[in-house]
């Protein structure tokens, strides 16, 4: 009896998050691809066909029979989508590394720093989200601009003569840097605990048999925090995948990015259809890779656990 | 003198081929060289400090170990054990003295240049590296041919009978087995000295007890130096050549597990090591040879043995349970050291009893019988009025 309710009472546990997603994630995504199927109109909402209840039964099967691919036949013949998808894949890969390169090191210090530091270091990792996302963008925009905070400083230090200003802002390069600041504690707290629970005398087990600490670093510690390594990385990379903000504000014209490709779809062209197929390909682009390589990492575990 | 007698009867219940030839004994050829002045010690620590901010870990201490021996650490936690391996390791930087190895200092030698090995206390085996890659790993860094690696992992493995379980990682073995896999990774190496801070202190009693064996086995086919840290008093006293006896960071005493149980040299080794009564009283008279304490309990006990003591200064008798006699009779006329007690309580342990007689100033002390006969109806029981008597080289006197 007692196992019974029990055994109800975890199913509802379990219940209750999935309700969530099923009613935030899965019924928004299944109206996306609708959309994406259907074509545009000069109507509201901004598309054919549209779903009446009231036509019942036989309206929805008309619904369907309109439904068509074009939007993602459309999406392969301007090279404009591609193009962005690569560039945004590409931009994010590369922000991604250095993130990588630039969180590692912060990550391993705060895992080696004496136990009292450590919960404040890690307040300080996660204090810039205290502040809206959008003003630290803009931040940046008065740090990077021609005659911004980097400019002067490098004036003052005499790395720039008075007359030359740095060219940063609307590049690609303010889009990394923007990037790279933005998702850096994405980065750095997955990597932090990974690192922070590995025993140190492993460390000193190397040592004892011979092995430099320099080396020991990458025949231990380096393998052992590659579950951070990963975590961090797909962490940083999906978002900056899709990011808008930071290109729009950061980047240049040339600055082609899938979000903003996405955005200047839905808001200047008004083609809702063609939006949801860039929304759609995209969730692809990124959820085939991801299933892939935990099935792959599944099937390592078993492989070692058999 | 009894001292001696014993010491070397404890040293040809080990005896081993001695290395090099330098005991060359007039009757026994035993290991024993702490006994030879001229024997150079394998690794001396020499008056080693460490501190901890204002805690003083190890203080001053003096301890020279010979190569071939099996020597073992023991003391209380904290005591200061595992901080004296980790200096000899190489893991902690002595405060003040030095260290020798081989007659050379090692205190500025980096771990990764000792040629010393340590089994961690937490085996600290490599989680992503299975058994083989695990022991190949030290060998490795020496740059040793692929084909002598694998011969050497192959052996290891077979030494410490793991065969089967080459491929496995470390999380896929049990505690017995993962303990096997950290002493082989430490002697692939061979080592001149292996440092075993308390190897066995995870495995259950009989595990244990079948290692201990399999180590001193180690010790002898491979005739390294071992040092082992231990908190168990009885692994100290089947593995060991010499013991050292630490508190707080100094060494109380230094000597062959007979010596250590027979002739404690304060109350705190005697206490530590083995089951002991102490009576406490004041010296009466010291003779030569003998020493007698005026106890509350029991007047004058006479005690054999060498001892620099003044009159009335505070003594206390230690003699070990098996070593007192108990009777419901008074013993003859002439026996030395007889004590009248009553029985409070009895320890039945199957193949012996334990008696506690509580003596009249209040000093409770243990009789250890066998029980040679089945004892259907006891012949001492609760309460009973009963004489105690002990030889007077059974006991030993000490002052501190
Ligand atoms: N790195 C350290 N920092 C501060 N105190 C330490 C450190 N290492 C050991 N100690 C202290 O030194 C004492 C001896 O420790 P240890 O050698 O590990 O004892 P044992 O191995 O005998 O149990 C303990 O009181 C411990 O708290
Ligand atoms: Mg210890």
């Amino acid at each position: 009896m007692a196992a019974h309710q029990d055994r109800a009472g975890r199913r509802l546990v379990i219940l209750v998050p999935y309700l969530w997603l099923l009613v935030f994630f899965l019924v928004p995504f299944l109206i996306v691809v609708k959309i994406s199927l259907s074509q545009i109109a000069i109507s509201m909402p901004p598309y054919i066909p549209t779903f009446s209840l009231a036509e019942g039964w036989a309206g929805l099967v008309d619904a369907f029979r309109q439904f068509s691919f074009d939007n993602y036949l459309w999406l392969t013949e301007d090279d404009l989508y591609i193009r962005s998808y690569l560039s945004s894949l590409w931009i994010a890969l590369v922000s991604t590394l250095i993130a990588l390169l630039v969180g590692y090191p912060i990550a391993y210090g705060m895992a080696r720093a004496p136990s009292h530091w450590r919960p404040t270091l890690l307040m300080l990792v996660i204090l810039p989200f205290w502040t809206s996302f959008l003003i630290r963008v803009y931040a940046w925009i008065g740090i990077l601009k021609p005659e911004g905070l980097l400019t002067v400083i490098l004036q003052t230090v005499g790395l720039l003569s008075p007359d030359e200003q740095v060219r940063i802002l609307n590049t690609n390069t303010a889009v990394y840097i923007g990037i790279v600041y933005s998702y850096l504690p994405f980065m750095v707290l997955p990597l932090y605990s990974a690192l922070e629970k590995m025993d140190g005398s492993l460390l000193e087990a190397a040592e004892d048999l011979g092995c430099h600490p320099l080396k020991a670093f990458w025949v231990i510690t380096f393998p052992l925090s590659i579950p951070g390594v990963v975590a961090g990385c797909f962490l940083v990379f999906i978002p900056a995948v899709g990011e808008f903000v930071i290109p729009d504000l950061l980047g240049g014209s040339q600055t082609l990015m899938i979000g903003k490709t996405l955005w200047a779809e839905f808001f200047s062209n008004r083609d809702w259809p063609v939006s949801s197929a860039v929304a759609v390909i995209l969730l692809l682009v990124l959820i085939v890779p991801i299933v892939a390589f935990q099935r792959a990492q599944q099937r390592a575990h078993e492989r070692e656990a058999g | 003198m009894a001292r001696k007698a014993s010491a070397a009867k404890a040293a040809s219940a080990k005896a081993k081929t001695p290395g090099g030839g330098k005991n060359v004994g007039p009757v026994r050829r035993t290991f024993a060289p702490w006994n030879d002045p001229a024997a150079k010690p394998f690794i001396l620590f020499e008056n080693v400090t460490k501190r901890f901010g204002d805690f003083v870990a190890v203080k001053n201490l003096t301890l020279g170990i010979h190569e071939r021996e099996f020597f073992s650490l023991l003391g209380p936690s904290g005591c200061g054990k595992t901080t004296l391996l980790r200096m000899l390791a190489g893991f902690e930087t002595p405060s003040e003295g030095r260290i020798l190895l081989d007659g050379q200092d090692v205190s500025t030698v980096p771990p990764y240049r000792r040629p010393v090995n340590m089994m961690f206390q937490s085996y600290a085996l490599f989680p992503h590296m299975n058994v083989a890659d695990n022991i190949a790993f030290g060998l490795k860094q020496d740059k040793m041919p692929k084909g002598e690696i694998a011969d050497r992992v192959d052996e290891m493995l077979k030494l410490v009978k793991l065969e089967p379980f080459k491929t496995r990682k470390p999380h896929q073995l049990s505690g017995g087995q993962r303990q096997r896999v950290a002493l082989a990774r430490s002697i692939a190496k061979r080592p001149k000295v292996l440092l075993l801070d308390e190897p066995l202190g995870a495995l259950d009693k009989k595990l244990r007890e079948q290692t201990q064996f399999e180590l001193t086995d180690l010790q002898q086919q491979l005739g390294l130096t071992f040092l082992i840290v231990t908190h168990d008093q009885e692994e100290a006293m089947t593995v060991s050549d010499r013991i050292a006896v630490m508190d707080h960071g100094e060494i109380v005493q230094v000597a062959t597990p007979a010596e250590i149980y027979e002739y404690p040299n304060s109350r705190y080794v005697a206490d530590f090591i083995g089951d002991i009564n102490l009576i406490e009283g004041t010296v009466a008279s010291v003779r030569s040879g003998k020493v007698t304490v005026d106890t509350p309990d029991a007047g004058k006990l006479v005690v054999q043995q060498d001892i620099a003591a003044d009159v009335g200064q505070k003594a206390w008798i230690a003699i070990r349970p098996e070593k007192v006699r108990i009777g419901l009779g008074k013993p003859a006329a002439r026996t030395p050291n007889v004590m009248r007690g009553e029985v409070w309580d009895i320890g039945y342990l199957g193949d012996v009893s334990t008696y506690h007689v509580r003596l009249p100033a209040g000093t409770t002390v243990k009789a250890l019988q066998a029980n040679a006969t089945r004892l259907v109806e006891r012949p001492i029981t609760w309460d009973e009025q009963v004489y105690l008597s002990f030889a007077p080289d059974g006991a030993v006197v000490l002052l501190s």
